[in-house]
């Protein structure tokens, strides 16, 4: 025993080392993914047997009129929620100065991100409520109709992502405020002794820099646009009339709310969110590995 | 001065008797999901019990009552108590099936609960047996605001309600008016369900829409286009934007005079009172006829007590349901959480007109229904509201709501 651990010492250690977070990881991440694969070929309400009905739940989703909404919401996300990168490091270089008092100011810019996802989509459903809703006052004064935006589904998404963008883009910020910090100052001096400046200075001098935090904030912004389930959830509940739906919201919607308790088809669409988080993270993994291996 | 050792002694003392005595006593478990004020209410109904049989101690938990709809599944495979509460009609179904709930027919039978509580009979019943104690349910109907009839110079109605097309035409005039014929608040769906209960019910009647809501009746069907034609007469005079807002914002626009009539249910009075309210600006009347002719009925929806399948005291349980099921008892619960007892020879208070309005109301009923999303199956119910929803925000998109409806309805009971 203590021969084979001396000989084969420095290869087990960072095993052992390993072993608690992997067996944490496996036992609630790695492990329920198949599960939820395996739930989803089975017909269950969580109390009664489960029936095998093999592929049927994927059948039905296909024919499900809700599953494309969802999904067409989810890209809507998807797409607009990126927008939290340029206006995220627009405020991030107007307050990269050296002022008084510029900590104050980061730190407000900073506070949305602080506080609950909860609050953030209570506060936008008083801003847009019909009546006395700020921004149903506002439209209604300049154009004499007002909009309840969340009643509206023409409008609800995007009332909806323009909540989460609120919170997103002070995250962006922090995170190219601290890519900002890194940005070699010789090489802005050298920049600007060879005539860059403004755009050309950003594009060419300053953004290439701060790649290591863009990554990152397209990986945050993605996953947070991919799991946009609380603010639909606090604002709109998925209405009017599930018109506001995201896949993270049908599936709770179908496995575990009230009207729900459909495990199987739940699962079904998890595996499919599942599905679609699997082509970024793979692009993402395959972008660090090559990174990794280029240096 | 207080000898603390001693107090100390004489406190040990007493915890040791009372233990003592705990021991001797049978114990029953019950989960429930109680507001606050049914909370007290049913905590002096089980002292009450506790003194007719001092060998029993009712324990109860109390969850919170959004959490309870999930605790239910849990707690009934892993845990179950002697007695949980939940809901009668279409909702017991899943639970029922799945072998959780005990038949309680021989209660039932025992205590002539078949006649005593035959109004909600029908809604405890699956496959010919009894599977639970109604121990309370409210009525729904118009609620309205006499300030706002005044005002609009529209008739305000008298007790016994108005007929269908005065509805419709006093609706017209209210809008001239610039108030809200009718409100209500969507955002969590069921209150729309609310409206569509009633204009089905008095456009096919109480047969019908149990066939509807149990699948019998197809979506695309001519009868169910003939309730949504009746239901699109008064589609422009609901509150617009009602998609957005709870009942709770609805009901302020009643108590503002910013809308007429709500209908809803009767726990909403106390919302309405709260606001402002009086006897004497707020009425209420049951839904107007719409087919002449069609026998009345109403939704009640009903509140239930079962005994868990895996329950271990289960002798004690059903003492606790015939308890629960007594007139005495109902009589007494009811007037403190202002409801309706079930139990046909309970008394209710006379000087809440609401109250003695509702049990008339419904104990002259033909039939009761217990709500849409409890008479028909959870997935249809939930596409059935939306469809309703949707319906009421924009009408033209009839024809696709009962085209997805009718393909749920195909999918649902299979």
């Amino acid at each position: 025993m203590t021969s084979f651990w001396k000989s084969n010492q420095r290869r087990l250690a960072p095993w052992l080392f390993l072993a608690p977070g992997a067996v944490l990881f496996a036992v609630y991440v790695i492990i329920p993914i198949f599960q939820s694969m395996w739930i989803s070929l089975y017909d269950w309400d969580g109390l009664g047997t489960a029936t095998w009905i093999g592929a049927a739940n994927y059948v039905e989703l296909l024919d499900d009129d809700s599953f494309y909404t969802s999904l067409k919401n989810n890209v809507i996300w998807l797409v607009l929620y990126m927008l939290a990168l340029p206006l995220g490091l627009f405020i991030a270089i107007f307050l990269n100065q050296t002022v008084g008092g510029m900590r104050i100011y980061k730190s407000m810019f900073f506070f949305p991100f602080v506080i609950s996802q909860v609050v953030v989509g209570l506060m936008f459903s008083w801003f847009y409520a019909p009546d006395f809703g700020l921004f149903y006052q506002i439209i209604e004064w300049a154009t004499g109709q007002g909009i309840a935006v969340l009643a509206d589904e023409r409008f609800v998404t995007y009332g909806i992502i323009a909540a989460g963008l609120w919170p997103q883009i002070a995250y962006v910020m922090i995170l190219y405020l601290t890519g900002l910090n890194n940005v070699a100052p010789d090489q802005v001096e050298a920049a600007r002794l060879d005539g860059a400046k403004g755009l050309g200075m950003l594009w060419h001098v300053i953004l290439p820099q701060l790649r290591p935090a863009t990554f990152i904030a397209v990986v945050v912004t993605v996953i947070g646009a991919l799991r946009s389930f609380d603010l639909v959830s606090i604002m709109t509940d998925g209405g009017p009339y599930g018109s506001s739906r995201v896949l993270s919201f049908f599936m709770y919607e179908q496995a575990l709310s009230e009207y729900g308790y459909r495990m199987g088809y739940g699962a079904a669409i998890a595996v499919v969110l599942f599905a679609i988080m699997m082509i970024f993270i793979s692009g993402f993994i395959w972008k660090m590995w090559r990174d990794e291996r280029e240096r | 001065m207080f000898d603390v050792k001693q107090g100390a002694i004489a406190i040990l003392a007493t915890l040791l008797m009372t233990g003592s005595a705990m021991a001797e006593q049978r114990v029953l478990k019950y989960n429930a999901d109680y507001d606050p004020i049914p909370l007290a209410a049913m905590e002096a109904l089980i002292a009450d019990f506790e003194a007719a049989n001092p060998d029993i101690d009712v324990q109860l938990t109390n969850f919170d009552h959004e959490g309870y709809k999930t605790a239910i599944r849990n707690f009934l495979t892993t845990d179950p108590p002697d007695l949980a509460n939940w809901y009668a009609g279409n909702r017991m179904a899943p639970f029922v099936e799945a072998g959780q709930f005990l038949d309680v027919t021989d209660v039932w039978e025992a205590n002539g609960l078949n006649d005593a509580l035959a109004s909600a009979a029908a809604s405890m019943t699956i496959d010919g047996k009894k599977w639970g104690i109604p121990y309370t349910y409210y009525q729904w109907g118009i609620y309205f605001n006499k300030d706002a009839y005044k005002a609009a110079g529209v008739e305000v109605p008298p007790a016994t309600g108005v007929d269908w097309a005065t509805f419709v035409s006093n609706c017209e005039k209210f809008s001239a008016a610039g108030i809200d014929c009718l409100t209500t608040g969507t955002k969590a769906l069921w209150p729309g369900a609310g409206i569509f209960d009633y204009m089905s019910l008095r456009t096919n009647g109480y047969e019908w829409h149990m066939d509807l809501a149990n699948g019998k009746v197809a979506w695309t069907d001519e009868s169910v286009r003939k309730v949504f034609a009746e239901l699109a007469k008064i589609q422009p005079y609901v509150t617009a934007n009602h998609a957005a807002i709870d009942w709770q914002d609805a009901a302020a626009l009643l108590v503002q005079g910013k809308a007429a009539n709500y209908v809803m249910g009767n726990f909403a009075v106390g919302v309405f009172k709260e606001g402002g309210m009086t006897n004497d600006n707020l009425g209420f009347m049951a839904f107007p006829e719409i087919t002449p002719g069609i026998p009345r009925a109403e939704d009640a929806p009903t509140d239930t007590i079962h005994i868990p399948a895996g329950a271990k005291n289960v002798e004690d349980a059903k003492k606790f349901l015939a308890f629960v099921a007594s007139a005495d008892a109902q009589t007494k619960l009811n007037a403190a959480i202002g409801q309706l007892p079930t139990n046909k020879n309970s008394t209710v208070a006379a000087d809440d007109p609401f109250i003695s309005a509702g049990f008339e109301m419904l104990s002259s009923a033909y039939a009761l229904a217990q709500f849409f999303d409890r008479d028909a199956p959870a997935e249809m119910a939930k596409a059935g509201m939306e469809g309703i929803q949707e319906f009421l925000v924009k009408p033209e998109n009839l024809d696709a709501i009962l085209e997805r409806l009718e393909k749920t309805r195909a999918k649902v009971y299979q």
